[in-house]
C-alpha cells in the first residue's frame, strides 16, 4: 500500500513537474503576452495541482494534507484571478492579442 | 541533497541580483526584488530557520513589493540615464568583494557544531526556555523575552519609519472634495471597475485576516509572530484598499486610528515594560506579571507580541497610504 502510494505520489510529482517545465518554455517561447500568459498559466493549474496532490499523497491523512488543500484552493482562485487581472490590464493598456493584429493585416492586404 | 538545494538557490539569488542592477526598467527590478525576497525566504527555509522565511516572504515578497510599486505608480518607470564614470564605485566594490571573500576563510564550517554561534549562549537558551519559559519555539522565546530589548528596539525602528514616511508624504484625506473630476477613471477609485478580482478579494479578505490572527497567536508553538502577523493582517488591508480605493478604505481604517495604532502596539510593549518594573522585576522581565513565573512568561509574550503585531499593521498601512493617497505630479 505504501509503495503504491509512493508510485502514485511520485507520478504525480513528475507529470506536474513536466507541466511547470512546459508552461516555462511556453512562457519563454510564445510569441505575445497573451499566449505566453496562456501557457504560464498551466504552470498555476495542472502544475500546481499535480504537485501539491502529489505531495499530500506523501503527506497522508494529517494535519499537513489539509494545510496544503487549503493551499491548493487558494492558488486555485487567486492564479485565475491574477491571470485576469493582468489580461485585462493590457487590454486596457492598449495591446492587442498578436492574432487578432495579423488578422486584420491579412483583411486589410 | 539540501547543499545542492541551497547552491541552486543562491546561483537564481546571484542571477536576480545582476538581473536586478542591470535593468533601466524600475517595474522589472521590482518585481526582480520580489522574485529575490521570494529565494531568500526559501533558502531561510532551507536552513530551519522558518520564522525568518515566514517574516522574509511576506514583507519582503509581499509588502514591499506592493510598497514599491505604490511609490512607482508616483514617478517615472524608468532609470534616469547617467554617464558619470563608474570606475569608482567597480574599485570600492572590487575591494569590498575581495574583503568580504577572504573574511569566509576564516568562517567554521556550514553546519559546524563546533562554531562559536552554536558554543555562546544558544545552548543557554535552549536548556532555559524549556524550564523557565515553557514554549515549544524557541525562536518566540529568545525573541521575545531574552532579547527583549532588541525586539523593541525594532519596535521603534519601525515605528520611526513610519513616523518618518508620514512627515514626508502624509495624508490629506480633505483633499478629495477639492479636486474636480477630470479624467474618467478618478483616482483612488481602485479596481471597482474590475468585477472578478474584487469579488475574489473580498472572499479571501476575511480569510487572509484569520491566517494572519492564527500567525499572531500561534507565534508561542510554530513559526510566526507579531512581525509576520502585522504583514499578513497589514496585506488584508492593502487588498482592500486596491480593490475599493482609497477613500473607502480610509473610512473603514481612518488615518487617525492608524496613527493610534503605531503608537498603541509601542506604547503596550513599552508599558509591559513598566509594569513590570512596578511590579518588583527587572524592565521586560515577565516572570512577576503573574503569580508562577512561567505563566508569568507567557503572558508577557502575548501582550508584546500584540504590540508588535498592533504596530507593524499601522504603520504598513499608513505607509501604503501616504504613497498611494498621493497624486502624480
Amino acid at each position: 500500500m505504501a509503495l503504491l502510494l509512493d508510485i502514485a505520489s511520485w507520478a504525480l510529482l513528475s507529470i506536474g513537474g513536466i507541466f511547470v517545465f512546459i508552461g516555462g518554455v511556453g512562457a519563454l517561447r510564445m510569441p505575445d503576452l497573451y499566449t505566453r500568459m496562456h501557457a504560464a498559466s498551466l504552470t498555476d493549474t495542472m502544475g500546481a495541482i499535480l504537485i501539491i496532490v502529489g505531495v499530500m499523497l506523501q503527506a497522508g491523512a494529517s494535519l499537513a494534507a489539509i494545510k496544503l488543500a487549503a493551499i491548493l484552493l487558494f492558488l486555485l482562485l487567486t492564479s485565475p484571478t491574477a491571470s485576469n487581472a493582468l489580461a485585462s490590464a493590457a487590454l486596457l493598456a492598449g495591446l492587442r492579442p498578436g492574432a487578432a493584429v495579423q488578422d486584420e493585416e491579412e483583411r486589410g492586404e | 541533497m539540501t547543499e545542492l538545494f541551497g547552491v541552486f538557490l543562491l546561483t537564481f539569488m546571484v542571477i536576480t541580483a545582476v538581473a536586478i542592477v542591470h535593468t533601466r526598467h524600475l517595474l522589472v527590478a521590482v518585481i526582480l526584488t520580489g522574485i529575490f525576497s521570494l529565494l531568500m525566504a526559501a533558502n531561510f527555509f532551507l536552513l530551519d530557520a522558518a520564522d525568518v522565511a515566514l517574516t522574509e516572504a511576506a514583507i519582503g515578497a509581499g509588502i514591499s513589493t506592493v510598497l514599491f510599486l505604490a511609490a512607482l505608480a508616483l514617478c517615472n518607470e524608468h532609470e534616469r540615464a547617467y554617464t558619470s564614470s563608474r570606475l569608482l564605485a567597480l574599485s570600492v566594490v572590487t575591494v569590498v568583494t575581495l574583503i568580504v571573500i577572504y573574511a569566509t576563510f576564516d568562517k567554521p564550517r556550514f553546519g559546524d557544531p563546533q562554531a562559536p554561534v552554536h558554543q555562546h549562549v544558544a545552548p543557554w537558551y535552549f536548556d532555559t526556555t524549556r524550564e523557565a519559559i515553557d514554549v515549544p519555539n524557541v525562536v518566540t522565546a529568545v525573541l521575545a523575552s531574552f532579547r527583549g530589548y532588541d525586539t523593541l528596539g525594532e519596535v521603534f525602528v519601525v515605528l520611526t519609519a513610519g513616523i518618518g514616511v508620514l512627515f514626508l508624504f502624509g495624508v490629506r484625506p480633505t483633499r478629495k472634495s477639492e479636486m474636480p473630476n477630470t479624467t474618467a477613471p478618478e483616482p483612488g477609485q481602485g479596481l471597482r471597475h474590475y468585477l472578478i478580482p474584487r469579488v475574489v478579494g473580498r472572499l479571501l479578505i476575511p480569510f487572509i485576516l484569520l491566517f494572519g490572527l492564527y500567525v499572531q497567536f500561534h507565534g508561542d508553538y510554530g513559526p510566526g509572530g507579531g512581525f509576520q502577523a502585522g504583514a499578513i493582517i497589514a496585506a488584508a488591508f492593502i487588498l482592500n484598499a486596491l480593490l475599493e480605493g482609497e477613500s473607502q478604505a480610509l473610512q473603514v481604517m481612518p488615518q487617525k486610528l492608524l496613527t493610534g495604532l503605531m503608537a498603541g502596539g509601542a506604547l503596550l510593549y513599552g508599558g509591559v515594560g513598566v509594569v513590570t518594573l512596578f511590579m518588583g522585576g527587572n524592565f521586560l522581565d515577565y516572570s512577576v506579571l503573574a503569580a508562577d513565573p512561567v505563566s508569568g512568561q507567557h503572558w508577557g509574550i502575548l501582550l508584546i507580541e500584540a504590540g508588535v503585531g498592533i504596530t507593524v499593521t499601522g504603520v504598513l498601512i499608513s505607509i501604503y497610504h501616504a504613497f498611494a493617497s498621493r497624486e502624480k505630479h
